[in-house]
């Protein structure tokens, strides 16, 4: 008899998420960024439609580092990473745990095109450090993680691999069930996927594109159907920042979620805050990639079921 | 009613004015979008499999099922007959309504038959019956090497694999969820 089998059979993963955390880190320091620890426990979280914040007494655990670093920027600290945990209540599946592992990095002068490479070089930067080479298999699918991945606009995606179109997605409040059910399996093999410029609906923190203004700066990684990172170009127009704020509230309202209270400091913050990029990348899941794992479950040591 | 935050396995639900039980269940959300609740349900009166995505804002009607304790009392050619343990009332169902189950039904069991609207639609077993074993290969001595089973026939009719000592007249103990052989029962 073992103690605790599951964790016995995770051993190879954790090594994995090791490596995967110390190259991480190696290659935000060759590039001369700051590594940041901000307060996991803040007053209040972002007003953001789709995210249950998790309570701890007055205060909440923060859903993302965003609101602090972004403060940072404002500041004048121009290229900052973190890797901090992360608490989001309700979301539990094979891609997701209350409580996970989040990297999210910052580079001022940078927009999202520009961090679209820099993902890129991360991930070839981890691959090489795990000794895995830039071929890799994820779920029965080969992947070749060298450049230049592919960048795919969200509008294209629906008329590549939806039954609908993105238009008709949005007017029947479908774009997330076409999005997750039709589009991502498709999404990021034989090269990963960047998907990009959402409905600003759906982008409340991101600039708007210039020659597109229905559209937000935003992408998202997809690797062999995986959805692993977010990141936009930041909006700093705090005018248009505090309507969007209002606009996810009401949203949370009909939803039946409390509103959350104006960010007044942050918005003060973005105001000074300088053209810049910034991106959050689900480390757990970056494991799950290189680990090949089905689930989430199988690259942390314990799930909150097991505790 | 029904919140999509409320689905889990074995949950049921109305769609289309017809029972459906939640078989299997996946919580998916894409990118700061909102949660989706990706279901295969079966239909609990014809069987069939169906896949629907619910998201957070859709709610639904819970199945108009009642469960019942009652208590089965005998075959009497194609009908199954039951007593309402509460109410003394008595039903009977026909063998394709009992479905499984009638592998494992025995005189006086008290089991959980689940109605929809006066139908009787399923039937929940305790987790574990002991039957008597009535027919059986005799077992040749010195034959004890694991993993060599026999069938045998218990008292309901069902056709169940056991290890080789196991003898006509004796009870043993089946899993009604997977209609396995578990162990033998001592009087």
């Amino acid at each position: 008899m073992t103690a605790d089998w599951k964790l016995e059979t995770r051993h190879r993963a954790l090594e994995m998420r090791a490596d995967v955390l110390h190259a991480t880190r190696a290659f935000f320091l060759s590039r001369d960024y700051l590594e940041v620890e901000t307060p996991n426990r803040i007053p209040f979280p972002l007003p953001e439609s789709h995210i249950d914040a998790v309570p701890a007494g007055e205060w909440w655990l923060h859903p993302s580092p965003e609101l602090c670093m972004k403060r940072m920027l404002a500041a004048g600290y121009e290229r900052i990473f973190q890797i901090s945990k992360c608490y989001r209540g309700h979301e539990r599946g094979p891609l997701h745990l209350p409580e996970f592992t989040l990297l999210e990095w910052y580079h001022v002068g940078y927009d999202y095109f520009r961090l679209m490479e820099e993902c890129e070089d991360l991930f070839l930067y981890v691959s090489g450090a795990l000794g895995t080479g830039r071929h890799i298999h994820y779920r029965g699918q080969q992947i070749e993680l060298s450049k230049t991945w592919e960048r795919l606009a969200v509008k294209e995606a629906f008329e590549r691999y939806g039954s609908i179109s993105l238009e008709e997605a949005l007017a029947e409040n479908r774009f997330e069930e076409i999005l997750a059910v039709e589009i991502e399996p498709r999404l990021g093999s034989p090269k990963p996927t960047f998907l990009y410029d959402y409905p600003l609906v759906f982008a409340s923190l991101a600039r708007k594109r210039k020659v597109n203004p229905a559209v937000a700066e935003r992408f998202e990684i997809y690797v062999g159907g995986l959805e692993l990172a977010n990141g936009f170009s930041e909006l700093t127009d705090a005018g248009e920042q505090r309507a969007r704020f209002e606009k996810e509230n009401e949203t949370r309202s009909d939803r039946g979620r409390p509103p959350c209270p104006m960010p007044e400091k942050f918005l003060e913050a973005i105001s000074c805050m300088p053209e810049s990029a910034g991106i959050a990348l689900g480390v757990d899941r970056m494991v799950m990639l290189f680990a090949d794992a089905s689930s989430i479950d199988e690259v942390v040591s314990f799930t909150p079921e097991e505790l | 009613m029904y919140n999509a935050s409320d689905l889990r396995k074995n949950l049921r639900l109305m769609i289309e004015d017809d029972p459906y039980i939640v078989v299997d269940f996946q919580f998916v959300k894409p990118g700061k979008g909102q949660s989706l609740y990706r279901c295969k349900l079966r239909n609990m009166l014809t069987g069939s499999i169906i896949d629907r995505t619910f998201r957070e804002v859709d709610s639904f009607k819970p199945a108009d099922t009642q469960e019942k304790t009652m208590q089965y009392l005998y075959k009497e050619g194609d009908a199954y007959h039951f007593m309402d343990n509460e109410n003394y009332e008595q039903i009977a169902m026909t063998e394709e309504q009992v479905g499984d189950a009638k592998n494992f039904l025995i005189d006086n069991m008290e089991c959980k038959v689940l109605f929809f609207r006066d139908r009787p639609i399923d039937i929940t077993l305790p987790n574990f019956v002991d039957v008597v074993v009535t027919e059986a290969p005799p077992w040749i001595k010195g034959d004890t090497v694991s993993g060599n089973y026999k069938p045998v026939i218990v008292e309901t009719g069902y056709k169940v694999s056991v290890p080789p000592f196991v003898e006509q007249g004796e009870k043993i103990r089946i899993d009604t969820r997977t209609g396995d052989y578990l162990t033998r029962v001592k009087e």
